[in-house]
């Protein structure tokens, strides 16, 4: 709380500069401006660079649904994955997406329930990436089933065979699991998005844009009724979303903790893959607010405090990460067991080596450069780090499915295993999709919270002296 | 813009460019014992529900309500699943394995409450609601960016058209305007 009063007088603000960090929201605003800034960036003509920008996500995502084409029809033996590795890109891409995912949900939920102001300008945009993020990741269980059309038969439902899921599989705890994140995160997101939708039905230029916001706001008025109630509600979304986001990767790592795969058996696996997805979520955002702000004429919202935060999360989740493949070769020794042992060995030094040490380099030693402010306050240092930390993450995915399962116990069932043209394509059209998705959302809802913006105006609250 | 019909007083609205003076409003017409009086504003404004929020809900029992559905509900289906209808015997391990059904019990328990919760908001708050007198009021269009608003309705049985408008002038309003419904 003691970061708000950052922004409430003038009289106390040069003493207070030379202790307080920057502010949270650029000088000189109130609500008209604020509300004009952010609503123009829907509302003004799409600028030409939206379509260039919006072009080439485009085509990838045509790629994608080629790929797509190609796999139903000739079969999951269009990717590279066969035995021992059957799972691949396929389930690597499920993870590094879904993990992805994490950082809007973090930002949205547990940095408001710890008053953490300086979320406010980035929560929506985090939580849309969240959404697709998840969509992008639910794409690849689906296509990996093989027959992707009896998808349905993961879910409980009354059916002439008589037959019911495996409950006691954590691969239906997954299903479960990645259903209900995308369904709370959608609710949380629309639920934040009524009262700007209200903001937009009521500047709305076009008759069209009129209905369609009308339309999704609910005919809200902003009462203090409705506010009470509104608040509340949000709030225990929030508290729900919390614990909600931690179970999610919990059951992710479980898909690979419950086997009793070399590599994969291990109790630090949860707490290990919630790190790694904050972390490659942090990252995320990072990548997409970086140019958003610079596009949009952002940096009064997005201020360089909120950049150096998320690179502080991502040093410290870094260093949770790397502490996990610490303990994780400390324990393949220490254990005792031969294949746990070499597991660990193979990884460092066998066929993939460069794939683990694209790791090392991309998740260790990258984000070291951020214990030094200059490097935080750097804005290429930050992306190009960002980028590398979601590469690397992805690595690490790559490196956790694929070194396990192709040498795990009988040298005589071990292969070896390549992705494929298809995976390629897929993964590469999975990330147009996800710009696509991005693209669309800047231009058509706001990007930045309106309502929850205000509350950071001097003088916005009430019980303040005039 | 007035229809057919013939349009009715619904109530009297003003206009506020600040937060103070929105809640000093609320506060002085509140004391004069109105009690059909509500307040827009473009964000939660602190103190405002406790001046004039007179029905507040319970939106947190609809969420525990929501949750233990879906808590109890998501378990025993997985009881009924995996114990009694379709039971598989795995070596004779207990039928009943509820250790194993704690991950999806916990997930359907957050499922329900956000979804009952969610919407249970919005129907308390009488959400979707498309049409509503004050939107005739052109000017209100601003309660959702930069301006506060407090309405006084006809209902309001201390209601009387010239004493409630001065009442209004007096707390330093921008603009006070009829509000129609028809």
């Amino acid at each position: 709380m003691a970061r708000t009063d950052e922004v409430e007088t003038v009289e106390n603000k040069e003493a207070k500069d030379a202790l307080a960090q920057p502010p949270v929201i650029g000088p000189g605003y109130d609500f008209v401006s604020i509300t004009d800034k952010i609503a123009s960036i829907v509302q003004r003509g799409t600028p030409v660079g939206w379509y260039l920008g919006f072009a080439i996500p485009f085509i990838l995502t045509m790629m994608l649904l080629f790929a797509i084409g190609y796999l139903f029809a000739v079969g999951i033996g269009a990717w590279g994955v066969d035995i021992p590795v059957a799972w691949g890109f396929a389930i690597a891409n499920f993870v590094w997406w879904i993990g992805i995912g994490h950082a809007g949900t973090l930002i949205s939920a547990i940095l408001l329930l710890l008053h953490q102001k300086w979320r406010t300008s980035i929560n929506r945009f985090a939580e849309a990436m969240t959404l697709f993020a998840v969509a992008c990741a639910g794409l690849f269980p689906l296509l990996h089933m093989g027959r992707p059309w009896f998808f349905y038969w993961l879910l409980p439902y009354p059916n002439t065979m008589e037959l019911w899921p495996q409950f006691r599989s954590p691969l239906v705890w997954d299903v479960f699991a990645v259903l209900t994140y995308f369904t709370v995160s959608l609710v949380f997101w629309y639920i934040g998005l009524i009262p700007d939708l209200a903001t937009l039905r009521d500047r709305a230029k076009s008759k069209w844009a009129w209905r369609a916001y009308g339309f999704l706001s609910l005919g809200w008025r902003g009462s203090a009724d409705h506010w009470h109630h509104y608040e509340t509600a949000y709030l225990i979304l929030a508290g729900l979303a919390t614990p909600l986001v931690i179970s999610v990767h919990t059951v992710v790592s479980f898909d690979f903790s419950v086997a009793i795969v070399p590599g994969w058996h291990s109790t630090i696996f949860p707490p290990y893959f919630v790190a790694g997805a904050i972390y490659s979520g942090f990252a995320m955002v990072l990548t997409l607010a970086i140019p958003i702000r610079k596009a949009f004429g952002l940096q009064d919202f997005i201020t360089m405090r909120h950049l150096d935060n998320s690179a502080k999360i991502l040093l410290a989740t870094g260093l949770m990460v790397t502490y996990s493949y610490l303990s994780e070769a400390f324990f393949s020794w220490y254990s005792g067991n031969i294949f746990e042992a070499y597991v660990e060995l193979n990884r460092i030094r066998g066929p993939y080596w460069k794939m683990y040490w694209i790791l090392v380099i991309c998740d260790v030693i990258a984000p070291q450069v951020f214990w030094f402010k200059r490097a935080r306050n750097n804005i290429w240092t930050l992306f190009i780090i960002s980028i590398l930390v979601n590469v690397g993450m992805w690595t690490e995915r790559y490196v956790i499915v694929v070194t396990s399962l192709h040498r795990d116990y009988m040298p005589s069932a071990w292969g070896m295993y390549s992705g494929s043209v298809w995976d390629y394509a897929t993964i590469i059209g999975s990330i147009g999709l996800f710009l696509a998705l991005m693209f669309l959302f800047v231009r058509l809802l706001p990007t930045i919270s309106i309502a929850e913006m205000r509350t950071l105006v001097p003088g916005s609250k009430g019980s303040e002296a005039k | 813009m007035i229809g057919k019909r013939k349009a009715k007083l619904f109530g009297l609205s003003a206009e506020y460019a600040d937060p103070q003076h929105l809640l000093e409003a609320a506060r002085m017409i509140c004391d004069a014992g109105y009690t059909k009086v509500s307040a827009y504003t473009p964000y939660p404004v602190e103190g405002l529900a406790d001046i004039i929020v007179t029905k507040k809900r319970r939106v947190a029992a609809i969420f525990l309500i929501g949750g233990l559905i879906g808590g109890l509900g998501g378990f025993f289906m997985q009881y009924y699943a995996a114990g009694i209808t379709y039971p598989i015997n795995v070596a004779g391990r207990p039928l009943f394995s509820w250790p194993s059904f704690i991950p999806i019990t916990f997930e359907l328990t957050v499922l329900g409450a956000a979804l009952f919760g969610a919407f249970g908001m919005l129907a308390i708050n009488g959400l979707p609601q498309p049409y509503h007198p004050l939107f005739n009021v052109p000017r209100f269009s601003l309660a959702t960016q930069s301006r506060f608003f407090i309405l006084v309705e006809v209902k309001d049985p201390k209601f009387e058209y010239d004493a409630t408008r001065r009442l209004l002038e007096r707390s330093q309003p921008r603009v006070i305007s009829d509000v129609y419904d028809w």
